[in-house]
């Protein structure tokens, strides 16, 4: 049952997964999501909204039959778009950093497209049904979706906080733990101090896109050298308007590329958290239930033992697969920082290149406006 | 000197009488000065440009002194009429015989002809005759006219050839002109004593040559009056101007064409001996018109390189100053040598711009000013902390001191104010005083500004002239423009300033990242990385700089010089409202006159008349003034124009350049990280 599951769980291409296009009404975002069907070339194409993606992510959570479950880092769900909100500026950026800017949500919805893209590639979760009805059926799914998202997370924290320093048993799960704390956290300011860095150049664009008009309000055409003059400033502001062309394109090069590399990264760490709590509170569990067994009566105690080690049973499952995921993970998420860290590369090369040759150009056309 | 180079005298001494009896002492200076000092710089030239207009006549031997001519008639011709009372009788002497032909506006019909119908002239007609005449005799004579300047005796000697040559050129129009004055150049050198007179004695036998040629040879007169048509085209003003000056219209003719030549020899010296082209350049008749005033400026070319470098504090305290060290490398003359040093503190620059507004601001010259004045900035380096901000003030302070002394003697009047050499020259200056911001006579500077502004505002001033008008009008706009530039400016070069910084934290952030990061090959990329952010943080942080002092500091200064532009529009309208006053005062005076006659007091009616005949000397000499200060302000302006848009040139080439260069560092950096991405495992 499970291998006919797996054929029929995903009937689409994983890495054909594409968001298209993306309609805003009001506060509602829609996607259109298109993929290629593996059995055929057809392609499918579906509309989506942020809603749905949570719905799906929350069927993922809470799959029924799937051991150790509680072990998978699961793909990080960007967090809700509110694009219409007056206080977006401040408020998204907080939430979203990188994902809010960029034109018409691009970085978004290539996040969006990314999560897609890793779930269906997920060894387990690409079973689930639910992605599949996400990507294929036309109609939206079910509206069943459970509201406990906020309580979840604050109880989450509050335990948390409890249990973060909890000692492990398992060497590599201590030290495991110790690396994404501090990887997180670092991780996390990196993103932050690139988004600054982003804004700054778009900031500095915007400067330079006003002082290159402002020049233009220089021109006087009332005599020779008024008109020479004019000639300069003109030139000084093609000059300046390229630029600020440039630092659009960094900006955008840091935004496409390191920026949501960083935030991916970033993201994902924090869902590797949330595993590693996961399992560290299956570890307490377990720990509570040992020493309940230790103090059970002698009636009591064959159930306690019984119930003691499928509890052992399962975290030791969990914590399989948790090492599983965490081999993946690590071999996945190097493998996609290095390839933002090219793209990074190359794109900024490309555009310094041209930039150069721009600057080349205007370069040799002032020298002859000088000779003239 | 310099004053009377800017005074307006008029073609013809007789129009001229109310400057002369003021001028007379500095005339005759201008006089026995320039006018050898002319000779200096012309005599290297003769063998110059003439040449190449020239080489077609067959007389290739004098072709080459005839730039002289050109050159010095002109001049003698100036020179003499501001000049003193003898030169104008030596004037009218020789002029006598000629002076019905020199007033009559007819002679200049036959000269059209000569130009275009070359024909009429050799056949010798009673019209052609009298032109070879004048632009024979008024050029001779006026070559001759210095050197009895200097000395009578010679002059008069001369002049006895002069008469020979009159009656030659009568006589037989064609050979007798070009052999007689040979002699008399002959005979003039051993006379004067002057080494230079024989240059300019050569110059007789050129005179003669072109109107021979006009004569004798179509072919030659083609070439000489072609370039001159040319010129003509071209600058319109030189050949308005040299009707003016020499309303003969035959000289005009052969001398229109060596006149441009002189002007670029007038330039040229100018680069080599200053003095000269002083020289000339006071000569030159103020009647110049916009095109003439923009070619000259743009011949201009100092060969003077002044450094400010080597800023050092001195002394200890609140006594404390910076003292910079003056470089200068030059080639001009004027200067004892070639390359020379002096320390100079901040408070001397400022005394040198006092002492510049001081003498020349009325004139309605454009004044650079010095960089403002910083308490805040001076005592954060007198309290010696060896912060950053302070070395950025002292190095801001010392390119603006740079840009300040550079701007002075690229003025080409301000050059030869004694001041200006003495301050780049001399080793020790006396201190100079008032310059403090907060002393006493700071606030009486400060004071004269306020009531300087008031009379400004109650000044309402008819602009009749189109120019100034609008060009009024531009330096406000311009100057609110470049206010607004000035701000987007600075926002730009915080903004860049803050990319820097933020660059760097990220730069940190990434290496901390690569450190506590478990894959090597990743963690390798992660700190190689951060040392990419960092050189892009300096990179930055250069940009900015950059920005800062080629933009930045570029808006203030010419924000700071539109400021003294607009002063010379001041200046220019006091002078207006001082001629307005005496016409008005003038006025008066004759109702009061009108009222005595009236009421029949012929007592105090000659009391009256003598009020209004020097008040008539008022006005017109106010008017002259304000003409005088109208011309040199637009010359200065049109001047500051060319320089602005210069100045604006090279520093956005400058600009340009180091963008290229810190987008090349970005390559180089990109491209060295591009493999450690990739080594990536």
């Amino acid at each position: 049952m499970e291998g006919s599951s797996a054929e029929a769980a995903l009937s689409v291409s994983a890495n054909s997964i594409r968001i298209t296009d993306l309609t805003q009404d009001g506060d509602v975002l829609t996607f259109a999501i298109t993929s290629q069907k593996l059995n055929g070339s057809a392609g499918v194409c579906v509309f989506r909204t942020y809603e749905d993606f949570d719905w799906l992510q929350q069927s993922l959570f809470s799959q029924e039959n799937v051991p150790g479950l509680q072990g998978i880092i699961f793909p990080p769900l960007p967090p809700k778009a509110l694009p219409s909100q007056l206080n977006m500026q401040t408020k998204a950026f907080k939430q979203l950093g990188f994902l809010a800017l960029g034109q018409d949500w691009q970085s978004y919805c290539k996040a969006l497209e990314f999560y897609l893209q890793q779930v269906a590639t997920h060894p387990t979760l690409c079973k689930c049904k639910a992605l599949d009805g996400f990507l294929i059926n036309s109609e939206s799914p079910g509206k069943q979706r459970g509201r406990k998202g906020i309580f979840n997370r604050l109880s989450q924290a509050v335990e948390e906080m409890r249990k973060e320093s909890h000692k492990d048993v398992d060497n590599f799960f201590q030290n495991e733990r110790n690396r994404n704390t501090s990887i997180a956290a670092l991780s996390k300011v990196a993103t932050e101090k690139l988004l600054d860095v982003v804004m700054t150049e778009q900031k500095l664009a915007l400067a330079c896109g006003h002082f290159s008009t402002s020049l233009h309000l220089c021109v006087n055409q009332d005599d020779a050298d008024a008109v020479a003059f004019s000639k300069v400033c003109l030139k000084l502001s093609d000059i300046i308007e390229a630029v600020k062309r440039n630092y659009e394109k960094v900006a955008n090069n840091n935004l496409t590329t390191l920026g949501l590399g960083l935030d991916l990264e970033s993201r994902y760490q924090e869902a590797e958290k949330e595993m590693l709590f996961r399992r560290t509170c299956k570890l307490v569990e377990l720990e509570t239930v040992k020493k309940g067994t230790e103090k059970a009566k002698a009636n009591k105690r064959e159930v306690m033992e019984a119930f003691q080690k499928a509890v052992e049973k399962e975290f030791n499952l969990t914590s399989s697969v948790a090492k599983q995921e965490i081999e993946r993970f690590h071999s996945s998420r190097v493998n996609v920082l290095k390839n933002f860290l090219i793209d990074w590369c190359e794109q900024q090369l490309n555009t310094a290149k041209e930039c150069a040759e721009l600057y080349s150009q205007h370069l040799e056309a002032c020298r002859n406006m000088y000779s003239e | 000197m310099a004053a009377s180079s800017e005074r307006s005298p008029p073609p013809f001494p007789d129009s001229e009488e109310p400057e002369l009896l003021e001028d007379s002492d500095e005339g005759a200076d201008a006089f026995t000065g320039t006018s050898i000092s002319e000779m200096d710089s012309l005599s290297p030239d003769t063998t110059g440009p003439p040449k190449d207009i020239f080489n077609e006549p067959p007389e290739d031997i004098f072709s080459d002194p005839l730039s002289e001519i050109n050159s010095e008639p002109q001049k003698n011709v100036k020179i003499p009429s501001p000049g003193s009372d003898e030169a104008v009788d030596l004037f009218s002497d020789p002029l006598d015989d000629e002076a019905d032909v020199i007033s009559s506006p007819e002679v200049q019909n036959p000269v059209p002809d000569l130009l275009k119908e070359p024909v009429e002239a050799p056949k010798s007609d009673v019209i052609s005759e009298p032109p070879s005449d004048l632009s024979s005799k008024p050029v001779h004579k006026n070559a001759i006219d210095p050197p009895k300047g200097a000395k009578t005796a010679v002059s008069a000697e001369l002049f006895d050839d002069d008469d020979d040559e009159e009656e030659d050129l009568f006589n037989e129009p064609l050979k007798g002109v070009t052999k007689k004055p040979q002699p008399s150049a002959v005979s003039g050198p051993p006379v004067n004593v002057f080494t230079e007179v024989k240059s300019e004695v050569k110059v007789k036998p050129q005179v003669k040559d072109d109107p021979t040629d006009l004569f004798a040879e179509e072919a030659v007169t083609a070439p000489a009056t072609k370039p001159s048509a040319s010129s003509s085209s071209r600058t319109n003003g030189v050949h308005s101007e040299e009707q003016d000056i020499f309303s003969e219209a035959t000289v005009e003719l052969s001398l229109d064409s060596p006149r441009n030549d002189r002007k670029k020899d007038a330039v040229k010296p100018s680069v080599s001996a200053p003095a000269a082209s002083v020289a000339s350049s006071s000569s030159k008749p103020p009647s110049k018109t916009l095109e003439e005033l923009e070619e000259e400026e743009s011949e201009d070319k100092f060969d003077l390189n002044i450094s400010v470098t080597n800023p050092e504090k001195v002394g200890d305290g609140m006594n404390a100053y910076m003292a910079y060290k003056v470089s200068t490398q030059t080639s001009l003359t004027m200067f004892r040598s070639k390359t020379f040093t002096v320390r100079r503190r901040f408070s001397d620059f400022l005394g040198l711009y006092e002492k510049l507004s001081e003498k020349h601001s009325q004139n309605g010259y454009i004044i650079p000013p010095p960089p403002e004045k910083s308490i805040l900035g001076m005592t954060k380096v007198k309290v010696g902390k060896e912060d950053p901000s302070s070395a950025e003030f002292v190095e801001r302070r010392r390119a603006a001191l740079e840009r300040y002394l550079q701007r002075v003697v690229s003025h080409p009047s301000l050059l030869q104010d004694p001041d200006v050499r003495e301050f780049l020259e001399k080793e020790e200056l006396p201190r100079a005083v008032g310059t403090q911001a907060l002393s006493g006579a700071g606030f009486l500077k400060m004071l004269n500004k306020a009531t300087d502004a008031v009379s400004k505002m109650t000044i309402k001033m008819n602009e009749q002239d189109v120019w100034f008008d609008e060009k009024i009008q531009d330096v406000e706009n311009e100057e609110q423009q470049l206010r607004k530039l000035h701000v987007m400016v600075e926002s730009l070069v915080n903004h860049r300033k803050e990319l820097s910084g933020n660059t760097a934290v990220f730069a940190k952030s990434v290496a901390m990242l690569g450190s506590s990061e478990d894959n090597t090959a990743l963690s390798r990329a992660l700190s190689q990385l951060a040392e990419v952010e960092d050189r892009i943080e300096q990179l930055h942080q250069d940009q900015a700089a950059n920005d800062f002092f080629t933009f930045s500091e570029l808006l203030a200064d010419y924000i700071r010089l539109l400021g003294a532009v607009r002063g010379c529009f001041d200046q220019r309208m006091k002078a207006w409202q001082r001629w307005q006053d005496a016409e008005n005062m003038l006025q008066k005076k004759r109702e009061a006159e009108a009222k005595l006659l009236w009421a029949n007091k012929p007592d105090k009616l000659q009391q009256a008349k003598d009020e209004i005949t020097e008040w008539e000397a008022k006005v017109t000499q106010f008017e002259r003034d304000f003409e005088r200060i109208s011309a040199t302000v637009q010359k200065d302006v049109i001047r500051f124009d060319k320089e602005k848009a210069r100045d604006f040139k090279r520093q956005i080439i400058k600009y340009l350049e180091s963008l290229l260069h810190s987008q090349q560092q970005l390559i180089k950096y990109w491209e060295a990280f591009l493999p450690e991405a990739k080594a990536i495992a």
